[in-house]
């Protein structure tokens, strides 16, 4: 288990974002501890890939105030975000991991071990000399987990890892965040899938239109929720 | 035929060798030139991108008058004294394709840049690392700027006519010589000269190209 945490909780204090006309997050507040990950969930278009990114710290809020273990203005170093569609360098496998842990300020000589440990981590330590754009799916999202832990983040933030992935790829995915979890990083993840809540969550973050609507406990969430939207959501209804 | 003409190897050798050194310092200084422009937001940028692929057509002759200016003895680099020589020609081709690599690394980069964004700002990536980073990531596509600029180098006459002077077995190149051959009338060597030419940068892009293909199935 790690040292406590200087990045949670993350408090969100009625964070609002907007484009031009469009709000996208709607004075949310949030806060999320230190404990089992927390699984954002709600339908396409209810701001959880914005949500992920103002706790990331890419984007700020245009309304409202966040702050990481009470700072308001942190920098990023034990913070780490996978996307959904992670963008690996044209280079090798081994070298996209050497890439984060020197921009996480690795020291060289330090590197070739930390990219053995992670990529063994992620079961890819075969593939460190491929390609890292030749990879599949699968193999993509656990190199990008991979470079992600190479900054030793107490906050993991992963935005639908396993959209679009099979189950066995699915699989192997959640067992790399569960590991991540049980050895106390932060994990908070966009979802569309409520087995993934049902296998993952600890709590639940529900948003609708970039509203918050409920954030309670995974099972509290999937046996009782307490708004129609989620309602609606959990029957399987059409949620717009 | 080349080999046999030891005049010729001259021309051969000095062409090559003064497009290849202003290409080279044309992408030392135009690559990050090009980067900084594709990443960097600041009033006139617009005007700057423009200019900067306008001047991807400036003509040789009006370059070549400038550096003229320049290095003529009167001229504020006069005392250099580097006017009908070699320098003068590398000199005067850089200035010519320095804008072509810069706007072409520009673009490249900004395309790339639209893809990288959100990795890099993640990991907290600096200004100047972001430039290394998508230089090198971009590479290959940069091989093809490179032989663009070197291309516009060793195929233009008007510029290093008017710095080298054409002197014979100091500062003619193969574009200068076929001009002298043509108005000489001499125009089977000139057309000999061209194919000696076109048949170097044939060949330069072949192995250019073979370079690039065998690194991108090495890293992807």
């Amino acid at each position: 288990m790690r040292a406590p945490s200087s990045e949670l909780p993350v408090v969100l204090d009625r964070v609002s974002f907007k484009t031009g006309e469009t709000t996208i997050i709607d004075r949310l507040s949030l806060t999320m501890a230190p404990g089992a990950p927390t699984v954002i969930v709600g339908p396409n278009g209810s701001g959880k890939t914005t949500l992920l990114r103002i706790c990331m710290g890419l984007i700020a809020p245009t309304d409202g105030g966040i702050s990481w273990g009470g700072r308001q203005h942190a920098a990023m170093a034990h913070r780490a975000i996978v996307f959904q569609r992670p963008v690996m360098l044209r280079r090798s496998v081994a070298a996209n991991v050497a890439y984060a842990l020197a921009r996480a300020g690795v020291a060289r000589r330090a590197r070739v071990a930390h990219v053995d440990e992670l990529l063994a981590r992620v079961g890819l330590l075969d593939l460190a000399p491929r390609a890292a754009r030749r990879l599949s799916g699968g193999e993509l999202q656990r190199l990008a987990l991979a470079r992600a832990l190479a900054r030793d983040p107490e906050l993991l933030l992963l935005d639908e890892p396993t959209a679009s992935l099979d189950p066995a790829s699915t699989r192997r995915v959640e067992e790399i965040i569960l590991m991540a979890a049980k050895s106390g990083i932060k994990i908070v993840m966009a979802s569309h899938d409520l087995g993934q809540v049902r296998r993952i969550a600890g709590d639940v973050v529900f948003l609708a239109r970039g509203a918050l609507c409920e954030q309670r406990s995974a099972d509290d969430f999937l046996n009782h929720p307490t708004t129609s939207e989620a309602a609606a959501f959990l029957r399987g209804d059409l949620v717009i | 035929m080349v080999s046999s003409n030891p005049t010729l190897v001259a021309i051969v050798r000095l062409s090559l060798a003064v497009s290849l050194t202003a290409s080279l310092i044309a992408a030392v200084v135009g690559m990050p030139l090009g980067a900084l422009l594709a990443l960097t937001r600041f009033p006139g940028r617009a005007m700057l991108v423009v200019l900067f692929n306008a001047m991807m057509g400036l003509p040789p002759v009006v370059v070549g008058l400038a550096v003229y200016l320049l290095l003529s003895r009167t001229g504020p680099l006069g005392t250099m004294g580097i006017l009908f020589t070699p320098a003068a020609m590398i000199m005067a081709q850089t200035i010519l394709i320095v804008p072509i690599i810069a706007a072409l690394t520009r673009q490249t980069v900004e395309d790339l840049w639209f893809d990288y964004r959100d990795e890099l700002n993640a990991m907290e990536v600096g200004p100047a690392r972001r430039i290394a980073t998508l230089l090198w990531d971009a590479r290959y596509s940069l091989v093809t700027t490179l032989l663009a600029g070197f291309g516009r180098a060793i195929a233009e006459v008007g510029a290093v006519m008017i710095v080298g002077g054409n002197i014979d077995g100091f500062t003619r190149t193969m574009t200068t010589a076929i001009a002298l051959e043509t108005s000489k009338g001499d125009l089977p060597l000139a057309m000999g000269l061209g194919l000696v030419l076109v048949g170097i940068v044939l060949a330069i892009n072949a192995m250019a190209w073979a370079a690039r293909l065998w690194s991108e199935r090495q890293a992807g």
